[in-house]
């Protein structure tokens, strides 16, 4: 799995943050998300398509590979 | 059973046949309208108090598609913007400089990042120490006043008045001085001149706290002093702009938290096992909040837009310059979205409701609302475990005319 994040539209609503706390941090000048890991290990998986899914100005893009 | 609301049935359909808007809803869900209008194919029209027609979306992903879409505009004096009730279009007709909850981007964008750090999850992990404190002095509080109390206004109201206040800077004692103009802002019912004139003296209060802010010897820690010194001084907002967002904040601080407290403490005193379960497994209490936020949607009429473009949506094309009602209300009882919607069940997971809204609005201050929701119900049936309705629940009176949905007074026992 292969996370980009589109910077310009990020709100700093957090809620990446809550879904995938390893994975998502929020920038501590103006709460925008970091991606501390852009190729997150499997068992983060769930909880980063969770965070994509809830993030609320579409800012999380997922590009999965098979591993 | 329950009593009803806001006075359209004399005029629940127009007369051209198109429904009107808002429709009677019942204290504990939307209008019944919502559901018949969700199972016909693509979206239908509603007719707006003041004559205006426009596109209702009722299911949960194409109020997400809506709100999600910034080719929506949420500025309200775009020609066919939906207002709710003429005290509303009064209000936001006259609201000058316009906030950021009134802003499409890039302009939106701006100002919203101005704020973000301080109502970022951090920043509010770092308050929990503070607001498990207020949280139980609260509840010794309440406790103080012997058995029986008024919850909506003893802790409700005051649990996130004194937070607002406290990070704002704003004097706790003024409280009820903008709490009282807050509800006349919300007001649907009211003269058009007296959500108005109510704006008016909220910022011409807060015109003179700004004063003092700037005049102090030492710059306070709060964020009402770091807007006026990092965008304001700077000249990145003017004094007006500086005002109405220090008004925007103060009133989405209190009331809308306040009101969901007391209908959330209502919901679980109407389900004792919930409750119960709740209180021999603290940990269900994350999940407890969402279904709070998702069931009651206490921004009952949100959210309005309109077009800047053609776009199409379920099927119907919706022209550049239409009105459109998304509305989260509705989406949060969509049965595509949530099984059995009009059940309240702290188990389900509702984390993807949109009661904070969706999109680049979604609330501001989400985090913080979180927060004091998990704690007031990690807390409170802990402190109180006979809490009880006072009086029959068919006397309660709920806020059916108000912009923020909500509860006159909760009287309890225990
Ligand atoms: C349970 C409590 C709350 C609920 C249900 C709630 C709900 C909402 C909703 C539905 C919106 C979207 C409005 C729109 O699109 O027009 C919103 C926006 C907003 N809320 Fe909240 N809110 C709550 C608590 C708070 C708190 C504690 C604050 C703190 C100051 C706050 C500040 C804001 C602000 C500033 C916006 C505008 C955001 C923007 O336009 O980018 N809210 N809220
Ligand atoms: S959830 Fe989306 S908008 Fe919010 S901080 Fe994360 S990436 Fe940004």
């Amino acid at each position: 799995m292969k996370i980009t994040v589109d910077m310009d539209k990020c709100i700093g609503a957090g809620l990446c943050v809550v879904a995938a706390p390893q994975v998502f941090a929020q920038n501590d000048d103006d709460g925008l998300v970091i991606v501390l890991n852009e190729n997150p290990p499997a068992d983060q998986h769930e909880a980063v398509r969770e965070a994509a899914r809830l993030c609320p100005a579409l800012v999380i893009h997922l590009q999965d590979d098979n591993d | 059973m329950y009593p009803s609301s806001i006075d359209t049935s004399e005029r629940s359909v127009g007369e051209d046949g198109l429904p009107n808007f808002p429709m009677r809803r019942c204290p504990f869900a939307p209008p019944a309208e919502y559901a018949e209008i969700r199972k016909k194919p693509g979206l239908s029209k509603v007719r707006m108090p003041d004559g205006a027609w426009a596109w209702i979306v009722t299911r949960h992903n194409e109020v997400k598609q809506v709100l999600g879409d910034n080719r929506f505009s949420t500025v309200p004096s775009t020609p066919n913007y939906p207002m709710i009730a003429p005290a509303r279009a009064s209000l936001l007709r006259n609201e000058h400089p316009a906030t950021l909850i009134r802003m499409d981007p890039p302009e939106h964008t701006k100002h919203r990042r101005m704020f973000s750090r301080e109502f970022m999850v951090k920043t509010v992990e770092a308050m929990k120490p503070y607001l498990n404190d207020l949280v139980d002095r609260l509840l010794d509080e309440m406790e103080a006043k012997g058995g029986s109390c008024d919850f909506a206004e003893v802790f409700a109201l005051a649990l996130p008045t004194t937070v607002i206040s406290n990070m704002l800077g704003v004097p706790y004692e003024d409280q009820e001085y903008f709490h009282e103009r807050a509800l006349q802002k919300l007001d649907l019912k009211a003269d058009p001149e007296v959500p108005l004139r109510a704006g008016r003296e909220m910022r011409e209060y807060l015109d003179g706290l700004i004063t003092r802010k700037l005049e102090a010897a030492e710059p306070a820690d709060d964020l009402i002093t770091r807007m006026l010194h990092n965008y304001m001084l700077p000249g990145h907002i003017t004094r007006a702009e500086a005002l109405a967002t220090a008004e925007l904040l103060l009133m989405g601080g209190h009331e809308t938290t306040a009101n969901m407290i007391a209908l959330g403490c209502l919901s679980l005193l109407l389900h004792p096992d919930q409750k119960d379960a709740l209180v021999a497994d603290p940990s269900l209490v994350v999940g407890a909040v969402e279904e709070m936020l998702r069931f009651h949607t206490i921004v009952h009429y949100n959210g309005p837009r309109v077009a800047l473009e053609d776009v199409e949506v379920g099927g119907t094309l919706i022209r550049k310059g239409d009105g459109v009602l998304a509305l989260i209300s509705a989406a949060n009882r969509d049965p595509a979205a949530f099984d059995d919607p009009d059940r309240f069940d702290i188990r389900r997971k509702a984390l993807h409701h949109v009661a904070f809204s969706f999109g680049s609005h979604q609330c501001l201050g989400q985090a913080l609302a979180r927060a004091e929701l998990q704690i007031v119900f990690s807390k409170l049936f802990q402190r109180f475990p006979n809490l009880k309705l006072a009086v029959p629940v068919e006397e309660l009176e709920f806020r059916y005319d108000a912009f923020v949905y909500g509860i006159e007074k909760l009287p309890v026992t225990w």
